[in-house]
């Protein structure tokens, strides 16, 4: 469904991504995982047509991103990381405009419009001015949007970021609801918790690059299922272990302050950059 | 190729909507002030080619009024660039380049054509009524079509807000006062009427203040409009490329 083979893109000097290559199949949930900086929505953004690639191919649903540029747009919708709603218009009109965009006749628009907003629980406000909403609801309507002209790949750039864990949940359960009606699904996230509950597949990017790719399990299984974060002389470290009982037997013979904990990705992309998810050196 | 242009008029024509009377009233400032200051105050004994200063003033206003409204069109485009993001809307939908410069400068023109709503309205307060044929509405038009055309392409390279303010006063703003509105252009130097003449406001003027008194004419001015319209809104459609970055 999302075919990338060696993509890359400068600008100037910088190197946003380097030869970046992956497969992601129909109806999958896949997501991008890396701190700022990294290169993911750099990535959405060539694939969405936001922004033109240096090197390299890019296909969506077979159509070539850059020679069959209208088709390749037609099989995606993109909700990106800044609210991009017309402030002005109500909730109803900024998404007739998507589907008049997408050259919707008028009764498919309108029906389709109406099943959306009830899908994503916003249709109490449909005559609301997009200024008037809160945050979650803003979102809620950016991924109803999206979805008016029924596309096949929907991507999500930092969907929940800003937001709180409350509204982030229901967006998760949204996001699970969407993908389980068969939409392929490229998400980007710096929150290891939301690529853990959503991905089927978790791709680790840092410096523009692919440092590893599979299902949240096997990134993490290497390492352990548990872990324990030893504090010392400010300091912290993390040991890993297969079993539950040989951690605490490892706990036994510490005198440390220590937390017992599962091991999760941003264990693994520790192990695998030297770094943490959200930027931190160590 | 054009597919998809209605989406991006009718996108503006609900926020011209939303907004016309607040749009209606600050339309309606400046020419009020020119009309008291320059075409009653200043101008009442004045008389220019046998009309009175107010008859004379009034096309000019016209004119200069559908230029910057049209020319307003980049300030909504960059407010919906840089500030409100929803040019990305725009660039990840199936449109081409062709169909929404169309939309857009569709939208530059119906501004224009609303502002010069309210300057006759004006004129009529003041007792002036102009001679309305095709040809005052072609010369409008093509005059929209200029600077819609314009905006657009201006919108699409400036890199931010303030940048696209400067440019509105080092362009739009000499022109307006130098584009035959408040004075005939043949009352300055040689030199200066030949400078003059390349601006494509001094044409608009001429053209439909010849209209609006019932004159023919010159069909030369409407050729300019045009050709500075068309050279404008290809290079405008190209534009939309390096905003991609």
């Amino acid at each position: 469904m999302i075919r990338i083979e060696k993509l890359s893109k400068h600008y100037k000097n910088i190197h946003a991504l380097k030869k970046v290559s992956l497969h992601v199949p129909e109806g999958e949930l896949f997501a991008y995982l890396g701190p700022n900086g990294a290169g993911k929505t750099t990535t959405i953004r060539i694939l969405t047509g936001l922004t033109a690639l240096s090197s390299g191919d890019a296909y969506l649903n077979g159509f070539h991103i850059e020679k069959h540029t209208i088709d390749a747009k037609t099989q995606c919708g993109l909700v990106p990381q800044s609210v991009n709603l017309d402030q002005e218009l109500t909730v109803f009109e900024n998404l007739d405009v998507h589907g008049r965009l997408f050259r919707m006749p008028a009764v498919t628009r309108n029906t389709q419009i109406h099943k959306l907003l009830e899908y994503v629980d916003m249709d109490g406000r449909k005559d609301s001015l997009a200024k008037h909403l809160s945050g979650g609801m803003k979102r809620r309507v950016m991924i109803a949007r999206a979805l008016v002209h029924s596309p096949r790949i929907l991507f999500l750039d930092e969907p929940t970021v800003g937001l709180d864990a409350g509204i982030r949940r229901r967006i998760w359960a949204l996001i699970k609801k969407i993908q389980q009606n068969g939409t392929t699904i490229f998400l980007t996230t710096h929150y290891i918790e939301e690529a853990e509950f959503l991905a089927n597949r978790v791709a680790f990017l840092d410096e523009g690059r692919i440092v590893a790719a599979d299902t949240p399990q096997n990134l993490m299984s290497h390492l352990g299922l548990w872990a324990i974060d030893r504090f010392a002389d400010d300091t912290m470290e993390a040991v890993y272990f297969q079993t539950r009982k040989e951690a605490n037997e490892y706990v036994t013979r510490q005198e440390e302050c220590f937390t017992l904990r599962r091991v999760n990705l941003e264990d693994a992309f520790l192990a695998l950059t030297g770094k943490k998810v959200k930027g931190q050196q160590c | 190729m054009l597919k998809g242009w209605s989406a991006v008029y009718y996108r503006e024509l609900l926020i011209l909507r939303r907004r016309l009377s607040r749009l209606l009233a600050s339309m309606s400032v400046s020419p009020l002030l020119y009309l008291i200051a320059f075409g009653y105050a200043m101008g009442n004994e004045v008389r220019i080619e046998g009309h009175t200063y107010m008859e004379f003033l009034i096309p000019g206003l016209t004119a200069m009024s559908s230029m910057t409204q049209s020319f307003a069109i980049a300030s909504e485009i960059n407010i919906s660039r840089f500030y409100w993001h929803i040019f990305e809307e725009f660039q990840s939908a199936p449109l081409s380049n062709i169909a929404y410069v169309t939309g857009e400068v569709l939208a530059g023109i119906t501004r224009a054509f609303v502002a010069v709503g309210v300057i006759l309205i004006l004129g009529l307060m003041f007792g002036v009524r102009l001679s309305c044929t095709p040809l005052f509405w072609l010369a409008i038009f093509l005059n929209s079509f200029v600077f819609a055309s314009l905006a657009v392409g201006m919108a699409m390279l400036v890199k931010s807000h303030a940048d696209q303010a400067m440019l509105t006063n080092f362009v739009i703003t000499p022109m307006a006062f130098l584009g035959g509105t408040f004075f005939p252009v043949d009352r300055l130097p040689a030199w200066a009427q030949k400078l003059l003449f390349l601006l494509p406001l001094t044409h608009a003027s001429d053209s439909i203040r010849a209209a609006a008194f019932g004159k023919q004419p010159h069909l030369f001015s409407y050729f300019v409009l045009l050709l500075t319209g068309m050279i404008f809104f290809f290079v405008s459609f190209h534009c939309v490329n390096r905003a991609r970055d």
